[in-house]
This record gives structure tokens, C-alpha cells and sequence, in this order.
């Protein structure tokens, strides 16, 4: 089963960024450190490069639509994974909803590329600095973002 | 003979138009020697759109290759046709039926898919799975594994040119698909497993069928070595082509076998084993090379590891119950149903209302038969969840496929397809 970072590096690492690191919340094994979005490409390199922690390996990256009614309305989970250390950490940044966008990891790790193409595509979550930020899985006239929550399932008749 | 730039145009690039450039060079006589300068510069590159009816591609992908004559400039994979919105839907089904939705996203490997998802529901529920059910489990999953690698295997070799394994290979997977059909009534879809256990027990005289595979099997493998891997021209259209490193590979989020064909040995199996993987003995099989070859003779080694580990399920399969003891949420026995009404009730209410999970979140990731098989699931304490993402390896490993064909010849886009192993059910979702 997978192990998340010991006790320590979570708290070495809020005290890193006690700005950056607005919460972190435990449960079922896993941790899930908020971040917040201006701090998140700080946050990230750190976490690929010092030895403590090795996230070399972005395991998944994808959006969450809390609910309409919600505020933020919007999560982007990054699921991180060292290969040395065998350990994996959840970092979460909100984000509103009317324009949501947050800056692009792929300079850290390349395969947010398609990653954060899928999330722009599903959510309309913009990520700055991305190369190539197309839609993916849906056509290209497409309009709605399908996994947003006041989209139905069974979408609209006009497409 | 002396020629001018048409002529040479014409002779070297016949029927092209002229370049719109500025002269590079000058050699004394003032001609230029064009067939030194590259397609991007003399304006010649051809744009090709390969697929998405291409039987190399596996499916319904599309590349748009720039070429230079022969050689791959840049590559773009366009991907979607087979877009369902698999996880919209799941958000809309109860826990219980979404098990038929992971079937179809990896076609090739559904045993593994219906695997991580119930792991991820039975981790949010917390429920504790019996020894026999969990053996079962690692049981089906390696004979999937094997499947999966044979059409791997067959599909593979046909697309550079060798047509006869492919025959043999399937030959072989239908010996598997008849299995699953004996458990549990499906072949390419099959839905065995349950969230807490198994749909039901192993029929009689399962065991003896599985031992005939075994000692079967080992001879196709034989077979497939002297047609492929002593096969000097299948060697000569592998080695050296689609050479990825092993920083690009993690960076690019490569896992599974393509990761291992990089000289990394992380295997989820042994690194976060599940289901109790840590109880097999088996070895992780790594070539240092990163090319095409490499991770062909990663997933040739597979086979016979998954072999063993099939045999040492079924030499220590324990007895006992194949589904966890809670009424709430397992569906009960068919022949408990007849007899006890509470069992009628249970099931009238699983199968009408579903059962609620826990308040939650929990990404759950095993290893499936292309790489790390990942299923993040929230729940908000309904019997539906309120976000179900998969992180399907086939989708993360193309994504690395233009860096790893850049440069190469368009005869090669095909070999490095074959190699990394996609199915475009799960990259589309």
C-alpha cells in the first residue's frame, strides 16, 4: 500500500513554506498538502529536487468541480510519487470560480502536458505557461467543459 | 557537369517547388548544394496524417507526422475519437455498476482495471478482503497480464512485418479467455470482481485447467524466441529506435514495462504491493537500453515471471470465503437468497439503493499491464462518487511517443507504437 512522507518531512516542509502551505489534511494513509496557486510552481520544484522528498515521478494530475455553490469552486490535485523513496504526496490548489487558471507545470515535469491539456478540456481550467494548451479528448468547436457539474451527462442535443 | 540550383532541385528533390529562402551557403563556383540543407529550410517538409483508421496505430489514434522525406521532424498525436466520458458517467452510477464502465476503458487488461478501482472503494470503505479472494485476484490479474502481453506480442511483430505471431498469440490468449469465460461467463469484458471480493468462486476443475496452461505455455514462448528473438531482421527493425533515457522516461511519466525498458526497476507490485504481491516471489526484468528493443525484451521476460507467480497461486490457494463479511455493502450468495430472508433483503437493498462510502478521498494505484494503473476517487458519503478520475498508464506513456520518435524514420513510428504498448479505450476514456 502506499506510504506517505513521515511526520517530520510534512512538518519540515510546512515550516519551509509556512506562506506557501495552507493546510494540510490526512486521512486513509494519504496526505494532501493545499497549496496556495501563486507559491504552487516554488512548492513543486522543491519537492522534485531536495533529497528529503525526490517527487521525481507527477504520478496524475487532474481537476475536481467542488459544486456550484462552492467557493473556490475548483481543485487541481497533483499526485506526486518518489521512485528512490517509494512515497507519495497529494498537493491540492483552489481555485475560483469565474477564471480559473494557475500556473503550468510542465517545465518541472513534461508529462503535465497532456495532463493539464485533459484538465483544461474537462474543467476549463487555465494553466499558464503551458506550450500547446488545446483541447484534447473533446473536438475542437467544442464548447463546454464536460465534467464540470452543471454540465449534464448525457450533454446537449445541439452537438 | 555543372548544374544550377533548379537543376539540382530537380535531381535531388524531383517535382518539389522552389525554396523560399535566402542562400545559406556559397561554395566557389556559387551553387549551392541543396541536398546538404534540410527539409524545414528548403520548405519541402510533407505534412502526413497517419490514422486514425491506420492498422499500426492500435485503434483510433491519429499522428500528424512532419516529414523530411523519410525522417519524422515532429510528431503530433491527436487522440479523443474513442472519447466516452467514462468519468462523467461514473460520477452518475453507483459504486456497484461502475465496475462494468473500468472493463471498457483498457480492453486488454479489464481484470487489472476492475482491480484498482474496487481497491480504491474497498480502501475508502476500509473493508478487510479474505485470503482466497485476494489470491484470486493476483490469479486473474497475471493471467490478464499474460494476455495483455500477447496481443502485445502479436500486434507488435505484425506491425514491422512478421505476420505468423500473431496467430500463434492469439492461439494462446483464446486458452486464457476461455478461463475467464469458465469463472465468471465474460471474455473481453469479464466484471468479476466485486467490491469486497469475487462474484463468485473458481468453477471445479479449474485448477487442472490453469496446470495444463502452464505446461503449455512455455513451449509458445519458445516458439515466439525462435521466431522474433533470434530473428536477425525483427532485431536489426528494434535495436536502437525509440531511445528514450531514463530521467526523460520518469519525467515524461512513463511506468510499467516501457519504464523498466529504461533501466528503471519500479514495479508497483513490489514497491506498494497489494493484495499481497509481497507474498509471491517473482523478479522485475530491466534492459539499461530505452530502446524499442529493450522493452521488447522487457514484456518477453514478463511472461514467464507472471507464469511463475500464476503457479504459486495455485500451488498455496487457500479455502475459505471469497467475499469480505459485511452485509452492507457484499452482495449475498445466490443460494443464501433462497434460504434467508435477510440475505433477500441485503440484496434487494445493495442492488436497488447501492451502498454509501465514506466520506473521502484516496488514489489508489497498482500495476497494471502497461504501467501504473491509477484511480483517484472522492466521495462525498453517497452511493455515487463524486469524482473518479483514472490515471490510465497508456494515455501517459503516448504523451512521451514524439520525443521518443523525433528523428527517426517514418518506418520506425510504427515499431515505437508497437513498443509502448497503447490501448486507445483508456486514453480515451
Amino acid at each position: 500500500m502506499a506510504k506517505a512522507p513521515s511526520a517530520e518531512d510534512i512538518a519540515a516542509l510546512r515550516e519551509r513554506f509556512s506562506e506557501a502551505i495552507v493546510g494540510v489534511r490526512e486521512g486513509l494513509g494519504e496526505v494532501s498538502a493545499y497549496v496556495a496557486p501563486a507559491f504552487l510552481l516554488e512548492v513543486c520544484r522543491y519537492l522534485r529536487d531536495e533529497p528529503r522528498y525526490q517527487f521525481n515521478l507527477l504520478s496524475d494530475l487532474t481537476g475536481v468541480d467542488l459544486g456550484l455553490d462552492q467557493e473556490p469552486r475548483f481543485e487541481v490535485v497533483y499526485h506526486l510519487y518518489s521512485i528512490p523513496l517509494g512515497h507519495r504526496l497529494r498537493l491540492k490548489a483552489q481555485l475560483p470560480s469565474e477564471g480559473p487558471s494557475i500556473d503550468s507545470v510542465t517545465p518541472i515535469w513534461k508529462t503535465a502536458n497532456w495532463h493539464e491539456r485533459e484538465t483544461f478540456d474537462m474543467f476549463g481550467i487555465v494553466f499558464e505557461g503551458h506550450p500547446d494548451l488545446r483541447r484534447i479528448l473533446t473536438p475542437d468547436e467544442f464548447q463546454w467543459h464536460p465534467l464540470r457539474k452543471d454540465f449534464p451527462v448525457r450533454g446537449y442535443d445541439d452537438f | 557537369m555543372e548544374l544550377d540550383q533548379d537543376q539540382l532541385r530537380e535531381r535531388t528533390r524531383p517535382g518539389r517547388p522552389p525554396a523560399e529562402r535566402t542562400i545559406v551557403a556559397e561554395d566557389a563556383s556559387g551553387i549551392v548544394d541543396i541536398s546538404e540543407l534540410s527539409g524545414r529550410e528548403l520548405g519541402s517538409t510533407m505534412t502526413l496524417s497517419m490514422g486514425p483508421q491506420h492498422p499500426s496505430t492500435h485503434g483510433v489514434l491519429r499522428l500528424e507526422l512532419e516529414l523530411d522525406g523519410e525522417v519524422v521532424l515532429s510528431t503530433k498525436p491527436d487522440i479523443g475519437y474513442l472519447h466516452t466520458g467514462m468519468e462523467k458517467l461514473m460520477e452518475s452510477k453507483k459504486y456497484l455498476s461502475n465496475i462494468c464502465i473500468t472493463d471498457r476503458m483498457d480492453y486488454l487488461n479489464p481484470m487489472g482495471n476492475n482491480l484498482g478501482y474496487v481497491l480504491a472503494v474497498e480502501k475508502l470503505l476500509q473493508l478487510e478482503i479474505p485470503p482466497r479472494a485476494q489470491c484470486i485476484r493476483v490469479l486473474m490479474c497475471e493471467l490478464q497480464r499474460i494476455a495483455s502481453h500477447l496481443v502485445w506480442i502479436g500486434t507488435h511483430a505484425l506491425d514491422v512485418g512478421a505476420m505468423s505471431v500473431f496467430f500463434y498469440a492469439f492461439d494462446e490468449r483464446e486458452k486464457i479467455l476461455n478461463m475467464f469465460e469458465d469463472v465468471c461467463g465474460g471474455r473481453m469484458t469479464p466484471s468479476y470482481f466485486r467490491v469486497g471480493g469475487m462474484f463468485q468462486d473458481l468453477p471445479a476443475g479449474f485448477d487442472a485447467k490453469v496446470r495444463r496452461f502452464l505446461s503449455e505455455f512455455p513451449a509458445a514462448l519458445d516458439a515466439f524466441d525462435t521466431l522474433l528473438t533470434g530473428n536477425r531482421i525483427f532485431r536489426n527493425r528494434l535495436q536502437g529506435v525509440g531511445v528514450i533515457s531514463a530521467e526523460d522516461a520518469i519525467s515524461w511519466g512513463i511506468t510499467g514495462p516501457s519504464l523498466r525498458g529504461s533501466g528503471v526497476a519500479h514495479d508497483l507490485r513490489r514497491a506498494e504491493p497489494y493484495c499481497g504481491y509481497e507474498l509471491y516471489d517473482f523478479d522485475i526484468p530491466t534492459f539499461p537500453e530505452g530502446d524499442v528493443w529493450a522493452r521488447y525484451q522487457v514484456r518477453r521476460q514478463e511472461f514467464r515471471e507472471s507464469l511463475k507467480i500464476v503457479l504459486q497461486c495455485v500451488d498455496k490457494m487457500p479455502s475459505g470465503p471469497i467475499k469480505a463479511d459485511n452485509d452492507k455493502v457484499v452482495l449475498p450468495d445466490r443460494d443464501d437468497m433462497k434460504t434467508h430472508m435477510d440475505a433477500l433483503i441485503h440484496h434487494f437493498l445493495i442492488a436497488a439503493d447501492g451502498f454509501k462510502v465514506p466520506e473521502g478521498e484516496v488514489y489508489l494505484a497498482i500495476e497494471g499491464s502497461k504501467g501504473e494503473l491509477g484511480y483517484y476517487i472522492v466521495s462525498d458519503g453517497s452511493e455515487r462518487p463524486f469524482r473518479c478520475h483514472v490515471r490510465g498508464p497508456s494515455f501517459v506513456n503516448l504523451s512521451a511517443m514524439p520525443d521518443m520518435v523525433k528523428g527517426s524514420l517514418i518506418a520506425d513510428v510504427v515499431a515505437v507504437i508497437g513498443s509502448i504498448d497503447i490501448v486507445l479505450g483508456e486514453i480515451d476514456r
